[in-house]
């Protein structure tokens, strides 16, 4: 291990000082990473492309810049998921249908902290096309959680969520639709958090359902956190659903809870939580009231209903979102048919995994004609509802606390075979999608060997009030366990 | 017998002239080599986003208002899904039931009858790729071996007009797109070339009883650029139907392709029709927000319309209807007329020169008003000349081919080729003379009472003079010499 520095403890605040006092070069960070990627990569499978000559390269550059010429995250090591397009280097949306595709252009997110000169060391494992919850749909193998290597990371952000945790990056890039970072962050004991929807462009994110998705940051820590997203937040005249920041992202600080109000969801804590789960969320409660918070129970009445809804909304805008995926002008196309229809069918039937299919079809079944009212249209209605409810609850709390998942990391192969139990690992987090909200999850303990995940969801554009209660929650946490990367059992 | 009468609705698409396309900065080009304008937006790229070019809204807003639609103060933009090779999102962006504007009519002539049509809507939306199929005949898909696809075109902005089905004839459907053209033309936001396709339609038709309200099953010709055929094809398609309904059968809602060689409809691709667009929201773009502030700013901007014009034309400068709309009905050749007239000529010689030999000259030459060699200073400095006896009308037509052909002035032609008009009055007397003597007959029977015989005598005397005589002064002097010796 270079310099003695333990990439499963580091933070990127931490390794920024370094860096800035000349007591760590750019070059030994990145070798530190690209190390531990060399000793856990084959076990955890976070990585679909690990760029190490680049990664390696880059960073002897800028150990060769002059200081003032560093950008304001110069040298910090990155994963980047591979559903945000990186100019020249193969972005393939954990889909064969991608497998060989080069961008010609690169995603704003990704350019904003490149123009930071990040060190970016590759392209993080997801669920194909992000339409997962547990990574195991991705058509270059799962990855797997480096606390249990016999159990998922959580997705579909799994592969950035499970680099971090295993010290295989510095921290990530995610992308959340449904909780498709809080959920694996939560999974792998880490950070990560979903911003107000608008927040971070969207141009250059490989499109599952664009009302829904979000680029996002997965850190080790609350302030790493609002380090990464303070970079990549921001309006884009190229992403038409962007907005300006109301006020710039503040680098956290705060240790108490005074006179903040919190609403617990009684609806959330009926969704069948796991009692390590529960406990570890009633702890976190009482720590609020030890830090000077105040905690109530709020109703968000149409919580049933949002898991339906998101099933309809989420897939039909896929069906269309993934309708340029036909061979004609880049990635896989089908050497097997003899016209074009044949093309589209054969190319599209070879190139789709099945959840990628599964949900085509339902988005397709879903914006037919004659359906189109009973199914889009009532589910757009409950949107409303669910956006509602938060607006109600907002008014008479701060913010909203939940477990992230019900459950801890779930065992590979567990849920691949029942779609519906999947979707349920979402019912915290998606109805936040629905009403396009910010939300961080944040370590909240163990239960069991397994990592739990702690919710705060704010109003949209409290950013700043979400990462401030985060960070003094998260010193009273004190959550300091690592990943053991415990072997698979036997048999499982 | 019972009478028919057809019903014609048309759905008129046009390609917008702004400098960029409509969902990204790729310059919208003519010409220009395949697939070098494009981006990963009109691409579809994976991650790629769309974001509305204002100039397409306000050239959009400016025909919706030029055609008395209500601008809505929100629309939105929909994606209509389906799979094609020109199509490269697999969806086209365009605007479903929430259109930019709705509810407007449009005002035009068949001759000296003033016909109106109601307008459904005006909505935005992008133009696929261009497809040219390759080793077939005549860039027809059927029996060609491949097909290539230039992304140049693809994302331009278009503009779709939606009519009522209120068109009462094929004349008047052709005389409805050629007046909406210029309509279009005039508010600069296209130059509708016709044979670059940036103005096509698709027709519908039915046909029903004579006066009745209800409206039969209706065919619809697609993608059509060519007034004449258009106006071939519905002369066609109609009575067809009228024979089918009078034999006691049923007419399909089917899609007819018409063959300009046969000069018949024939059915098109039934099957393919059942399409289902799977229309939904586009989550990509929020909801186009028109202020009203800003469309009653484009209102008052809006340049003067043809309609207006034509009414203009009448009353300003004593014109007929006929005269005003051919001349008033599109912008260029209404400055010309009015710089001609401008320039000091008298109006209704204007307009007959703008009609006759003007017009003729720009079909020949296949320019446009106001271009080439003939300015309207120049063709007013001729008139001046033909205004003031200089040269004859008919002398003044040939200066006018030498003006063109020689690239001159009107002065020097006249004068190179000596079609100076004669008034010297001894000398055309001695041709009178001349003339008179040589046709004893006719002298008889002008003495005799037969007044008109006065003219067969100027036109003799105008044949002697190559034309050349004033022929105002040729019949004072025939006269004269006629009554000479005329029994009192």
């Amino acid at each position: 291990m270079t310099a003695g520095l333990d990439p499963l403890r580091l933070t990127a605040r931490e390794a920024r000082r370094l860096l800035v006092e000349g007591e760590l070069a750019a070059s030994e960070l990145t070798k530190t990473y690209l190390d531990q990627i060399e000793r856990v990569e084959d076990r955890v499978h976070a990585f679909i492309l690990v760029t190490a000559d680049n990664a390696a390269k880059y960073a002897t550059e800028i150990d060769q810049e002059a200081g003032a010429t560093r950008g304001a995250l110069a040298g910090l090591p990155t994963a980047i998921k591979d559903n945000m397009v990186t100019e020249g280097v193969t972005t393939t949306c954990g889909s064969r249908i991608l497998a060989n595709y080069q961008p010609v252009y690169t995603a704003t997110a990704v350019r904003r902290i490149w123009g930071d000169h990040i060190v970016m060391l590759g392209k993080s494992n997801l669920d194909e096309f992000a339409m997962g919850s547990s990574t195991e749909n991705s058509a270059f193998g799962a990855t797997h959680n480096p606390w249990d290597l016999g159990t998922v990371p959580g997705g579909s952000s799994g592969g950035s969520a499970a680099a971090v945790a295993a010290g295989e990056a510095l921290w990530a890039l995610g992308s959340d639709t449904g909780g498709s970072i809080r959920q694996p962050a939560a999974l792998c004991g880490i950070v990560g958090m979903k911003p107000t929807y608008g927040l971070v462009s969207r141009y250059g994110l490989v499109a599952f359902a664009s009302s829904l998705d979000q680029i996002g940051p997965l850190t080790r820590s609350v302030y790493d956190c609002a380090m990464l997203l303070r970079r990549i937040a921001g309006d884009d005249p190229c992403d038409s659903t962007s907005v300006a920041l109301p006020a710039p992202i503040e680098l956290p600080s705060a240790e108490r809870l005074d006179g903040v109000h919190f609403g617990i969801p009684t609806e959330y804590l009926a969704a069948g939580i796991e009692p390590g789960v529960m406990a570890r969320f009633e702890q976190t409660v009482s720590l609020i009231e030890e830090l000077g918070g105040t905690c109530v129970e709020i109703s968000l009445p149409h919580t049933e209903y949002a898991l339906p809804a998101y099933y309809i909304i989420a897939p039909a805008e896929a069906s269309a979102n993934l309708a340029r995926y036909d061979g004609v002008r880049y990635g896989y196309r089908s050497p097997h048919a003899d016209d074009l229809t044949e093309m589209y069918e054969v190319t599209r039937a070879e190139g789709f995994g099945p959840e990628v299919k599964r949900r085509i079809m339902i988005g397709t079944y879903a914006l037919s004609s004659g359906y189109y009212d009973a199914y889009y249209g009532q589910a757009q209605r409950v949107r409303t509802l669910v956006r509602r409810d938060f607006d109600t609850a907002f008014a008479q709390v701060d913010l909203i606390v939940s477990p992230t998942s019900p459950t801890v990391a779930f065992g590979m192969g567990t849920r691949t075979a029942d779609p519906l139990a999947m979707y349920m690992s979402d019912i915290c987090t998606l109805p936040v999608n629905l009403a396009g909200l910010p939300a961080i999850s944040i370590p909240c303990g163990l239960a069991g060997h397994l990592p739990v995940g702690f919710q705060i969801i704010g109003p949209a554009y409290s950013e700043n009030r979400i990462l401030a209660a985060a960070h003094a929650l998260e010193g009273a946490i004190g959550f300091d366990a690592v990943p053991t990367f415990r072997a698979a059992e036997a048999g499982s | 017998m019972s009478a028919w009468e057809p019903v014609i609705g048309l759905e008129v698409h046009v390609e917008l002239d702004t400098a960029t396309k409509m969902f990204c900065g790729c310059a919208v080009t003519k010409g220009e080599p395949p697939n070098t304008h494009t981006c990963p937006v009109c691409l579809a790229h994976p991650g790629a986003l769309p974001v509305v070019n204002e100039r397409a809204v306000e050239y959009a807003v400016r025909i919706a208002l030029a055609l008395g639609c209500e601008v809505r103060p929100r629309s939105v933009f929909h994606r209509k899904n389906y799979f094609y090779p020109d199509l490269p999102k697999a969806y086209q962006i365009s605007q479903y039931d929430e259109p930019l504007a709705v509810g407007g009519s449009f005002t035009y002539w068949v001759g000296d009858e003033r016909l109106v049509c109601r307008i459904n809507r005006v909505h935005m939306e992008e133009d696929a790729a261009k497809l040219v199929h390759a080793g077939g005949e005549a860039g027809r898909i059927a029996g060609s071996d491949y097909s290539l696809v230039d992304f140049n075109r693809g994302g331009t902005p278009l503009i779709e007009i939606v009519s009522e089905p209120d068109i009462p004839s094929p004349e008047a459907a052709r005389e409805f797109l050629q007046q909406l053209r210029n309509l279009v033309v005039g508010l600069g936001v296209s130059e509708c070339n016709m044979e670059e396709g940036q103005i096509r339609w698709d027709a519908n038709i039915s046909v029903r009883p004579a006066g009745s309200d209800g409206l039969g099953t209706r065919t619809e010709l697609k993608n059509m650029n060519s007034f004449r055929f258009l106006q071939q094809a519905l002369e066609s398609e109609v009575p067809r139907q009228i024979a089918v309904l009078e034999a006691g059968g049923t007419i399909d809602q089917e899609t007819l392709h018409f063959d300009p060689d046969t000069g018949a409809t024939t059915p098109l691709r039934s099957k393919e029709e059942a399409h289902d667009y799977r229309y939904f929201p586009e989550p990509d773009l929020v909801p186009l927000l028109a202020d009203p502030d800003w469309v009653e700013q484009v209102r008052r901007e809006l340049p003067e319309l043809p309609a207006a014009r034509v009414e203009r034309f009448m009353t300003q400068y004593g014109l007929s209807r006929y005269d005003a709309a051919v001349i008033g009905g599109g912008v260029a050749m209404a400055r010309f007329y009015e710089d001609l007239v401008a320039a000091g000529t008298e109006p209704k010689l204007a307009a007959n020169w703008t009609m006759g030999e003007y017009a003729a000259h720009l079909n020949a030459t296949g320019l446009e008003p106001g271009h080439g060699h003939v300015t309207a200073e120049r063709l007013a400095a001729l008139l001046r000349l033909v205004a003031d006896g200089t040269v004859s009308g008919t002398a003044a037509k040939q200066a006018f081919a030498l003006i063109v052909s020689e690239r001159a002035e009107p002065g020097e032609v006249i004068e190179r080729h000596d079609l100076g008009q004669v008034s010297d009055a001894a000398a055309l007397r001695r041709v009178v003379a001349a003339v008179v003597a040589d046709h004893p007959a006719q002298v008889e029977q002008f003495r005799g009472g037969k007044e008109q015989v006065a003219g067969f005598f100027v036109g003799q005397v105008m044949k002697a003079t190559q034309g050349k005589a004033n022929p105002r002064l040729v019949d004072e002097l025939v006269r004269a010499a006629l009554a000479e010796g005329r029994p009192a």
